[in-house]
């Protein structure tokens, strides 16, 4: 579904991507991990084309895009730090954007069960940051995309609104949906991913499935897995 | 039709900077009409007044703007639309607002003063509005950082508002001994807020105010043609902005 050959980015002098190889198929769901600043959200941008590559080539649905928007049709984008025009309300932004995306299928499960549309007419400059990210789960999930892209989607969740997305991206991801999943809460991820990507200064070290590194490394929870993984890389180092 | 341009202005005639420019412009023009006992010479305060806070508040606040709304336009991309169409919604979308505003604004009290000298100066301000708005988008796209591209914006206003004037004064002084017409009429093509006080005086035909400048463009293209001349150059600088900018718009990282 997604192909990525040999992607280099630089941002002046400063490399944030080396040469990325990447394969990611439907009907899974990857996490993207890494510290700060290994290149994780300019790898997602870069297949969003929000940043533009240096070099390189990313293919999506087995065809290289270019500067046609089409693609972006079949993804679903959940941004860091969702920022809305303070001046429109919950209901507005709604219709706005379905307006801009023209026809689709409609998917209005997230809507539903955050109590959205009872807000509608709230503005969107006076709500809280929990508030934000669920109106900016539900616009994700709203035009039911064959993929999704997650960017620390329960950062700012309470716990019961962070099991209903947890919930909603499993039932996704049993439809068939690729899913893409970046957070730094590791335990948020352990029962929801099949696959791994790991990584480091612009380049991925590992990519991976879930019951391989569990295995490779004698451990059941994905956090500490992938510490024990770690510390035998550098050992190895 | 772009669907982001209704978004981008509905959104942008809420803000409250927006609604506080409009009443401002406002109540200038109605005192400034009120006061002075022909309409001509209101004009002509007015003109001072336009020349001056017009570019400055469509500089500075397409700039502020742009860089606010930064994932308003990330979100945007993220959708199915072309980087062109959904710059070219926000430049024409704040041009339009800063239009409607400055038109409103000036345009009411100038008709409820029945001013007909004043419909020249309601063009050069929509031209300004425009011109000045595409320019500070330029700069804000072009400059990363919020702060340095806001003092960006100042200067660019300053040079053509203040520096721009002692410039050609310098000149003209320096080279006096020489012709100096041609040379002199092409600086001030590169100067829109003298153009526009040029094509103004030229239309009330108040050689006084004119400057030597302005006297260049009567003397050697007379008024008629004069006044064509200055409004093509004048709608280039509102449209050369947009095709320099969508260009560093297309390659910019988000």
């Amino acid at each position: 579904m997604i192909e990525i050959n040999a992607l280099h980015k630089y941002f002046g002098k400063f490399q944030a991507l080396s040469d990325v190889n990447l394969f990611l198929e439907k009907g899974h769901c990857y996490a993207l991990i890494g510290p700060n600043g290994s290149g994780k959200t300019t790898l997602i941008k870069s297949i969003l084309s929000l940043v533009i590559p240096s070099s390189g080539k990313i293919q999506i649905d087995g065809k290289v895009w270019g500067n046609n928007p089409e693609y972006r049709k079949m993804i679903g984008y959940m941004p860091q730090n969702p920022r809305f025009p303070d001046s429109m309300t919950i209901g507005q932004i709604f219709s706005m954007m379905k307006d801009v995306r023209g026809e689709y299928v409609a998917d209005e499960e997230l809507i539903r069960s955050y109590h959205i549309d009872q807000m509608s007419h709230k503005k969107l400059g006076t709500l809280s940051g929990g508030t934000k990210q669920k109106v900016n789960a539900a616009l994700a999930f709203l035009f039911t995309p064959q993929i999704l892209i997650l960017d620390e989607p329960t950062a700012g969740l309470d716990p019961v609104s962070a099991e209903i997305l947890k919930e909603k991206i499993q039932q996704e991801r049993r439809r068939g949906k690729l899913i893409l999943i970046t957070s730094h809460i590791l335990s948020d991820l352990d029962d929801l991913i099949s696959d791994l990507v790991f990584m480091q200064e612009g380049k991925i070290m590992v990519q991976c499935s879930l019951d391989w590194i569990k295995q490779e490394t004698q451990q059941h929870v994905l956090t500490k897995a992938i510490a024990s993984w770690m510390k035998n890389q550098n050992v190895d180092r | 039709m772009n669907k982001l341009l209704k978004y981008v202005i509905a959104d942008i005639l809420r803000t409250k900077v927006m609604i506080a420019y409009t009443v401002l412009l406002f109540l200038i023009s109605f005192v400034v009409f009120a006061l002075e006992n022909s309409p001509g010479k209101g004009v002509l305060t007015m003109m001072s007044v336009v020349l001056f806070m017009v570019p400055l508040v469509s500089i500075s606040f397409s700039a502020i703007y742009l860089y606010n709304s930064a994932e308003f336009v990330e979100l945007m991309l993220s959708q199915p639309i072309n980087r062109n169409k959904v710059w070219a919604g926000i430049f024409i979308g704040l041009g339009l607002s800063l239009i409607i505003a400055f038109a409103v604004g000036y345009g009411i009290p100038m008709l409820l003063f029945s001013a007909a000298d004043g419909w020249v100066l309601f063009l050069t301000g929509i031209f300004l509005s425009a011109c000045f708005s595409g320019l500070g988008l330029l700069s804000a796209v072009r400059v990363r950082d919020k702060a340095r591209g806001i003092g960006a914006v100042l200067m660019i206003w300053i040079f053509f508002s203040i520096i721009f004037d002692g410039l050609v004064l310098f000149l003209s002084f320096q080279f006096a001994d020489y012709p100096l017409e041609k040379p002199l009429m092409v600086l001030s093509a590169l100067n829109p807020v003298d153009l526009s006080r040029i094509l103004v005086l030229l239309d009330m035909n108040i050689s006084a105010l004119l400057g030597y400048t302005g006297a260049i463009f009567q003397s050697n293209l007379g008024t008629w043609s004069g006044m064509v001349f200055i409004s093509i150059i004048l709608l280039f600088w509102c449209v050369l902005p947009f095709f320099w900018s969508i260009k560093f718009f297309r390659k910019k990282d988000l």
